[in-house]
C-alpha cells in the first residue's frame, strides 16, 4: 500500500470575484517528494499554493494536508510557506527577520544563523532586508521558511530572478530536504527547472493539464524537452475543443 | 493566546521602530517641542496652558499611536508578512497584544519627554497626582493604537491610511474640548461629543487637574477610554483574516 499522500486536493474550486479560477482541480502528493506546480501567470499557480496553505477562500472541494484540513491549527508549525515576493520586514537586519521567524516556532539564534548561512546570506546577515537586491530579499524568505524545518514547505516561485549558480544550489536542497522526508510543492513558470522535479502539475486556465512524472509526460506526448511537450498537451486540447 | 509569541512579536515590532532613527527621534521631541510652543504662545494666560498643554500631552500620543500603527498594519497587510505570520502559530490576539505593548511603550517614552518637559520646565500644573495623567495617556495612547488598527483593514494605500487621520483623529480633537470647552458647544455637538471617546480622556485630565485626590469620576471617565480600546480592538482583530480571497 502506498503511503497516504502529504498534501490531498479533491475537487477543488476558488472563485475570485465571480472569476472562476480553479475549476475543480484533485491530485494527491506524496511524502518526501518534490512536485513542481508549472504554468503560466495567471493561471491559478498562487492561488492553488493559497489553498494548500490555507490562506486562500476556497468555494469548494477539500484540502487535506498531513491528514489535517488546510490551514488547520496543527499544522501551523509542521507546514512552511514562501511567498511570491519576500514576505519580510524591510526594516529589520537579515538576522531579525529569520530570528523572529525562528522564535515563534521556539528555535533559537543559532539555528536562524544555519538557515541564513544554508541560503548563502551569511556574508549579509547584518544588511538591512529593504536593502538587499531582489534575489537576496527571497532568500532571506527562504531562510525564514528553511528554519523551522518543516514537514511541508510549499514554495511560489523562488528562483525568479535568482542567479543560476544560487538555483542550482537551491534546487541541490530541496532535493536534500526531500531525501529527508519533507514534501515540497515548488511554483514555477520556468520549464527547466521542472526535470528537478519527481512530479509535475501543469496547471492552465485553472485546470490541471497534466499530472505525472517529467519522464512519463515527454514519453507519451512524444517530445525531447517539457517546454514542448506542455506545448504538446495545450494544441491538444486546443484541437479538441 | 500565547505570551510568548506575544512578546516575541512585540520585540520584533519594537526593532522594526528602533532602526528607524529619524522616526524614534520625531516620536521623543515633537510633542515636547510643540508643547513648548504652546507655552510660549499662551504666556499671558498660564491657567489656560495648565487645560491646553494637558490635554496635548494625552493628544499627542493618541495622535501618534493611530498614525504608526495603521501604517505598520497597512505593511504588514501589503508586504504579504501578515498571510505569512497566519501560516505560523501566531494567534491574532499574540499580533494585537504584541502591538499594544511595542508602541505602547513607544508612546510611554513620548509622554514621559513631553510631560516631563511641561511639568518640570513649562511650569504645567495640576492639582492631583503625575502618576494619573501619565496613566490617562497611555489609555488614551491605546486607543489610538486600536483605532489604527481597525482603520488599516480600510485604506489599500498608505496615502489612504494618512487620509483617514481628519475622518478619525480630528473631529475627536475639535469636539473633546481641547480648541472650545464641550459644554459651550450646540446641543447636537455636545450629544456628537459625549459619543467619541476621546472626550472621556479630556474629562478625566480635567477631573485630575481640579483634584488633589484621584476622584472616582476619573475613574468611571477612564473606565469608558478602556472600553473604547477592548471595541476597538476587538473590532480590529476581526479584520486580521486567515483566509482572504
Amino acid at each position: 500500500m502506498p503511503p497516504a499522500p502529504a498534501i490531498a486536493v479533491a475537487d477543488l474550486v476558488v472563485d475570485r470575484g465571480k472569476k472562476p479560477v480553479l475549476k475543480s482541480v484533485s491530485t494527491e502528493i506524496a511524502p518526501g517528494t518534490v512536485t513542481g506546480l508549472l504554468g503560466p501567470s495567471g493561471s491559478g499557480k498562487t492561488t492553488f499554493i493559497r489553498a494548500v496553505v490555507g490562506t486562500q477562500k476556497v468555494k469548494g472541494g477539500t484540502v487535506t494536508v498531513l491528514g489535517e484540513p488546510a490551514g488547520a491549527k496543527p499544522l501551523r508549525g509542521r507546514v512552511a510557506y514562501v511567498t511570491q515576493d519576500a514576505s519580510i520586514y524591510r526594516d529589520l537586519s537579515v538576522k531579525a527577520n529569520v530570528a523572529y521567524f525562528a522564535a515563534l516556532y521556539g528555535r533559537d539564534r543559532h539555528e536562524a544563523m544555519r538557515a541564513i548561512e544554508r541560503v548563502g546570506m551569511g556574508d549579509h546577515a547584518d544588511k538591512l532586508a529593504g536593502n538587499l537586491s531582489g534575489g537576496q530579499k527571497t532568500r532571506t524568505s527562504l531562510a525564514c521558511a528553511l528554519v523551522i524545518e518543516p514537514e511541508v514547505l510549499v514554495l511560489d516561485e523562488p528562483t525568479v530572478g535568482l542567479d543560476p549558480v544560487i538555483r542550482e544550489e537551491l534546487w541541490d536542497q530541496f532535493r536534500a530536504l526531500a531525501a529527508g522526508g519533507a514534501t515540497l510543492l515548488v511554483s514555477s513558470h520556468v520549464m527547466d527547472e521542472a526535470d528537478r522535479c519527481d512530479r509535475l502539475l501543469l496547471l492552465r486556465e485553472g485546470q490541471f493539464i497534466a499530472d505525472d512524472t517529467p519522464a512519463a509526460l515527454r514519453e507519451s506526448t512524444g517530445t525531447a524537452n517539457l517546454e514542448a511537450a506542455f506545448l504538446h498537451l495545450i494544441r491538444e486540447l486546443e484541437g479538441a475543443r | 493566546m500565547s505570551l510568548r509569541i506575544t512578546f516575541i512579536t512585540a520585540g520584533r515590532i519594537l526593532r522594526q521602530l528602533l532602526n528607524d532613527h529619524r522616526t524614534v527621534g520625531l516620536i521623543l521631541a515633537v510633542p515636547a517641542l510643540i508643547i513648548a510652543l504652546i507655552s510660549a504662545i499662551m504666556d499671558d494666560a498660564p491657567q489656560v496652558f495648565d487645560k491646553t498643554g494637558l490635554i496635548l500631552l494625552a493628544a499627542f500620543p493618541f495622535m501618534l499611536m493611530f498614525m504608526i500603527t495603521s501604517i505598520t498594519l497597512l505593511r504588514e497587510r501589503t508586504g504579504g508578512t501578515l498571510e505569512r505570520l497566519m501560516t505560523t502559530p501566531t494567534g491574532k490576539l499574540d499580533l494585537v497584544v504584541g502591538y499594544a505593548l511595542a508602541f505602547g511603550t513607544a508612546a510611554a517614552a513620548q509622554t514621559a519627554v513631553a510631560a516631563g518637559v511641561a511639568f518640570l520646565w513649562l511650569g504645567l500644573d495640576t492639582a492631583g497626582p503625575t502618576w494619573a495623567v501619565f496613566l490617562i495617556c497611555i489609555v488614551t495612547s491605546l486607543f489610538g493604537m486600536a483605532l489604527g488598527l481597525f482603520v488599516s483593514a480600510f485604506a489599500t494605500t498608505e496615502f489612504q491610511a494618512i487620509q483617514f487621520m481628519p475622518v478619525f483623529v480630528v473631529p475627536q480633537l475639535f469636539l473633546c474640548g481641547l480648541i472650545w470647552p464641550a459644554d459651550q458647544m450646540a446641543g447636537w455637538l455636545q450629544g456628537v461629543s459625549d459619543a467619541l471617546p476621546l472626550t472621556y480622556a479630556v474629562k478625566a485630565l480635567a477631573e485630575v487637574q481640579a483634584h488633589t485626590e484621584v476622584t472616582s469620576d476619573m475613574w468611571a471617565d477612564l473606565a469608558v477610554v478602556l472600553g473604547a480600546v477592548v471595541v476597538a480592538t476587538v473590532l480590529g482583530a476581526a479584520t486580521l483574516r486567515r483566509r482572504t480571497d
